[in-house]
Order: C-alpha cells, then structure tokens, then sequence
C-alpha cells in the first residue's frame, strides 16, 4: 500500500479511519443544525442494561462490593458539628479483573470487536483503560495495543503510566509509548490503519453504556443495605464518561433525587500538552485538565459525537488539591484497611468534605477504587514529584499550587471541595457549541438540544446565547 | 552483539520532528521531537544504536533504534515520604480521643 503517511495526510483521512474502527455511521443521529439525538444514539447503538450485564458477567465485570467505610464516617463525625456526618459508602471497583471500574467501559468494547469480526482492538490511554482493554482483549481471544503518552522530552516516565504500561503487557497487550503531546493521535490513527483493529474509544455509546451498570448496581445495593436511594453520590471526572454513565445508570434505577456530584482534582495553570508540566503534576487522570474541557466541549473526542456528556447530569462540580487526596488515600489505608488509589480517591477526598456538610442519616457513596501499587502509591509519587522539585509540606491545603506546592493537610477539618460555577460550564458549552457550528441562526429544534444538554430551560438559553454575542 | 535474534528488546523511533509538530502546541512541547518506544523480540542480531526490526507480541513488525536489551521496569514504591507517615497515628488518635460520640 503506497498511503501518503505524512501528518496531514493521515490526519485529514480520521473520519474514514473512525467508521472503520468503530461501525458507527454518526451521521445517522444527526438533526441537521447543532443538534443531534443523544438518546437514539444511546438506544441504537449501545445495548439495554440487561444486554450490558450479560456481557459483564462473561467475562467476571461488575457486581463489586458497597462497602461501608465506618471508620472514616466516625472521622468526618469527629470533626463535624453535632448532627452531621452522612454515612460513607464506597463501591470497591478494584474487585473488577484489571482493577478498576475502566473494565465496565472496556468489556463492551471487547465484545462488539469481537462479534463484529474485529482481530484485535486499540486503545489510546495513559489510564487504567489500558489495562481494562487488555484484560477483556486476553479473556475475549483479542490482540490488543494500547498507546501511551508517557514520558518528557528528558525520556523521564510519569511512575504511575509506567505501571499501568506494564500492567497491559501482564495482559499480553502490545504496548507503545510516546512522548508528550496531542499527536498522539496522528500515531493512534496510523495504528488502527496498520492493523484495521477495533478503536476501543472511552466515548463511543459501549464505553459509556459500560458504566450505566455502576450505578444501577449502586442503587440496588444501598437500597438494600440501608432501605433508601442514596442522597448523593461522589464521581470522580475527567473525560466525563464516568459520570454520565453512572448518572444513567442511578436513574435506570429510578433514583431520581439523587444529588450527581463531579470531583476532580484542581490542576489548574499546567498546561496539559507541555512537555514541562506534564511532569510536574501527580495526577494523570481524574484531574481539571481533562474534567473542565471535556465538560465544555465533549466532541472533542476522538469519535465525531461523544457519548458522554456530563453537564446533563451534574448537580454539583467540586475540586480537592492533590495533597488532600493523598491524606484520604492514607486514611483509606490506615482506618479501614484498603490500599486503593490513587485517582480513584478523588471522590473519597471530596466525600469527607461533602459528607461534613450533610445530616447523619443521610447516605454518600463515593463510586468507584482503583488498584494500586508500584508507581501509583503517594509514596511513588511524591518521591517522583520531590525529584522534579515539587515542594511537599503539612499546612493547610488551600496553600497548594499546582506543578509548585503539594500541600499534605495537618488535619482532617482543613479537608475543603472547592465549587465550580456550573453555570459558567454551561455557557462555555453553548459558546464552543455556536463557535464550532459556524451558524447564523439556531433553530428551535437547537435551542431544545441546548437546553437539554445543559439542563437549563429554553428561556436561558436564549437569553445567554443572546449575552454571548457570538451570533 | 548485544542482542541476539530472539532477544526482548526495546527500540526508539522519532515520529515528527520538532517541524513536523501540530501547530497549537505549547512553546516547549514544539521545539522537542515526538518519539516512540516499542518493544518486542528482535529478527536479527544487532548493537545498541543499530536500526533494526522486531515482533512485537501480537506479531506485528516494527522498526527503529535498538536502545536496550531485556529492558527492566524501574517504577518501584519510592521512598518513605516523611509527610505521610505520621497519617495513620494521627487519625487513630482522633479517633480514640474524646470530644466526639
């Protein structure tokens, strides 16, 4: 084959790369404007819960245990006024096969690659996705490659990518590692040419129908633990695919007045493709640098319409300091005996704060765990951060700044989450949507979609696409 | 010969050179080379610095600089970080201590 494979050749070919690595014609939910039908795409081409659990029991997903952390509520009781303190509830998603909820999203994918007639699948992620596809790649009979941005310019590896790169190799998974950078996808898409293998994207209508089963799961087990829905419940988010599908997943359980609140990690000022910062950070997911542009633009992805779309489920968006997390995760381990993290404690960490807010009978589950070990621990962390200069100390967290300070609380009390405007989300959103759509004028049918995909009412809308100015 | 066919390998290859890169990179991300690792079982004996070819382990051929032979996982646990250590106790003491139910 005499393919021109020059950058610019390859990146204008995505769209046909995308059809063929995936089997979906996007075109198909499209209405013409800005607005597609979300929904459809979901009914369509994902599959119905029942579908989705039978897929996950082939292969030993889901069905992980709803513990209750007893010791760390009787901390949050400790430091709170008389009378609050919810009960804490975390679903131990390191039970699942490659140690975190990413098998859900993986186990889908695996298995339309593999009815479809698909040789072997890819994915590109420096998260525990890698090793979910790999995993559910060896149990399905699946090659796998999974690509990594993972080192700086100076060749030095981020410790936790390290690890995770080898856990795909354990999986039998063909690794490839990269430096920094968002061509990442130039090398991703010659890949998936290369090989015609299936693109296990974390936003195809699978991977977020993968989730749904979370919090589905959830809901029937605190209510049958404690006789009630969950009061809230506590998502890590970064792509939003996390959030989205349990937040489907609690309302095809019919919570419908359980409070979705987001927590990411606050990174803000590092710049999430410079080969300067990327060291610089101690968290490679879970954190603002994915959580805040993929909340205001999804489509962003690598497939034409992104299945998860979180500002239509959100309630709340809350940010901790990566010194907090690591004191939870140590308090984790300590007080209830489970080595787990460390992005996955992001909501633990914004759970503590949140759970001080609320009255004792009220109940908070912090969603999800994740596997630890080498090269994830905060002791490999932040022995890799010191090395890069990063200044570690006890104080009070709100000290902290990202790629300079990481601030390790002298006390639970100094535990704080920090509001995101939601709204000021939302107009981003709409203001990417107009920019991008290059329209001179919305239907009513795009002001609906708007409206829906950001949970606000028409009038809003109008009145801040009118604020905008953009058309 | 440093790696003899067969050998576990891991080569490096340069995917865009700093011309070549995405124009809306950040300043220090664009004056730097996009590079690669593979890894896999080298096709022919070779020196670290050759260019030479393997298999990776789901069969598929690739090209590049031979840069180690058997190459080791470094990640390990770190160090004991002074910081945290004294968590755990910290916490137990809140706990045990009075001024709560």
């Amino acid at each position: 084959m005499n393919r021109d494979m020059s950058y610019e050749a390859v990146m204008a070919r995505k769209n046909e790369i995308m059809k063929m690595a995936v089997g979906i014609d996007y075109n198909e939910f499209e209405m013409g404007g800005l607005a597609f039908d979300y929904e459809k795409m979901m009914r369509e081409v994902g599959y119905s819960i029942e579908d989705i659990t039978r897929i996950q029991s082939e292969t030993s997903v889901g069905n992980t245990p709803l513990i209750e952390l007893k010791n760390i509520t009787e901390l949050v009781r400790a430091v709170s006024p008389s009378g609050k303190g919810a009960r804490i509830f975390v679903k131990d998603e390191a039970a699942n096969p490659s140690g975190s909820f990413k098998d859900r999203r993986a186990s889908v994918s695996a298995y339309r690659a593999k009815t479809q007639g698909y040789k072997g699948i890819i994915s590109a992620t420096s998260g525990n996705y890698g090793a979910a596809v790999a995993s559910q790649a060896a149990m399905r009979g699946l090659k796998c490659i999974v690509v990594q941005e993972v080192f700086d310019s100076m060749e030095r590896g981020q410790p936790e990518i390290l690890e995770k790169g080898r856990k795909c190799e354990a999986f039998g998974a063909e690794v490839v590692q990269l430096t920094v950078g968002p061509e990442l996808f130039y090398e991703f898409l010659c890949l998936l040419e290369e090989t015609r293998f299936f693109n296990a994207s974390l936003y195809t209508p699978f991977g977020i129908a993968g989730i749904e089963t979370l919090g589905y799961e959830l809901a029937h087990q605190v209510r049958e633990r404690t006789g009630k829905d969950p009061d809230a419940v506590v998502i890590t988010h970064a792509g939003g695919g996390n959030v989205t599908g349990t937040a489907r997943g609690l309302l095809k359980a019919g919570c419908k007045n359980t409070k979705i609140i987001g927590a990411s990690v606050d990174l803000t000022g590092l710049r999430m493709a410079s080969d300067n910062d990327f060291n610089r950070k101690s968290f490679t997911t879970g954190h603002t640098g994915f959580g805040v542009p993929f909340a205001t633009w999804p489509d962003r992805s690598d497939v034409p319409r992104n299945a998860a779309r979180p500002l239509r489920y959100l309630d709340r968006y809350v940010l901790v300091t990566q010194g907090e997390v690591f004191y939870m995760t140590e308090a984790l381990s300590q007080l209830e005996g489970m080595e787990r993290g460390p992005a996955g404690n992001t909501s633990l960490a914004a759970a503590f704060a949140i759970a001080r807010e609320m009255n004792r009978d009220q109940i908070l589950v912090v969603q999800e765990t994740e596997y630890t070990g080498a090269g994830k621990l905060p002791s490999a962390q932040l022995t890799f951060a010191k090395e890069m200069g990063i200044k570690v100390y006890r104080s009070d967290p709100s000290e902290n700044k990202p790629g300079e300070r990481i601030v390790i609380p002298e006390h639970p009390s100094q535990i704080k989450v920090k509001d995101v405007d939601l709204m000021q989300l939302k107009r981003s959103y709409i203001k990417n949507c107009l920019e991008n759509s290059h329209l001179e004028k919305l239907s009513a049918q795009d002001i609906g979609f708007l409206a829906e995909e950001t949970r606000l009412d028409e009038e809003t809308v109008e009145r801040i696409i009118d604020n905008l100015g953009v058309i | 010969m440093d790696a003899k066919k067969g050998d576990w390998v891991q080569i490096h290859s340069i995917i865009l050179k700093p011309e070549e890169r995405a124009s809306h990179l950040p300043e220090d991300t664009k004056r730097v080379p996009l590079e690669m690792w593979e890894k896999g079982f080298i096709l022919h004996d070779a020196n670290v610095g050759d260019e030479v070819e393997i298999e990776t382990v789901i069969g598929r051929r690739a090209k590049g600089i031979l840069v180690k032979v058997n190459p080791v996982y470094e990640h390990n646990f770190g160090e004991p970080v002074p910081e945290l250590l004294n968590i755990g106790m910290e916490l137990r003491k809140i706990l045990e201590g009075e001024g709560h139910e």
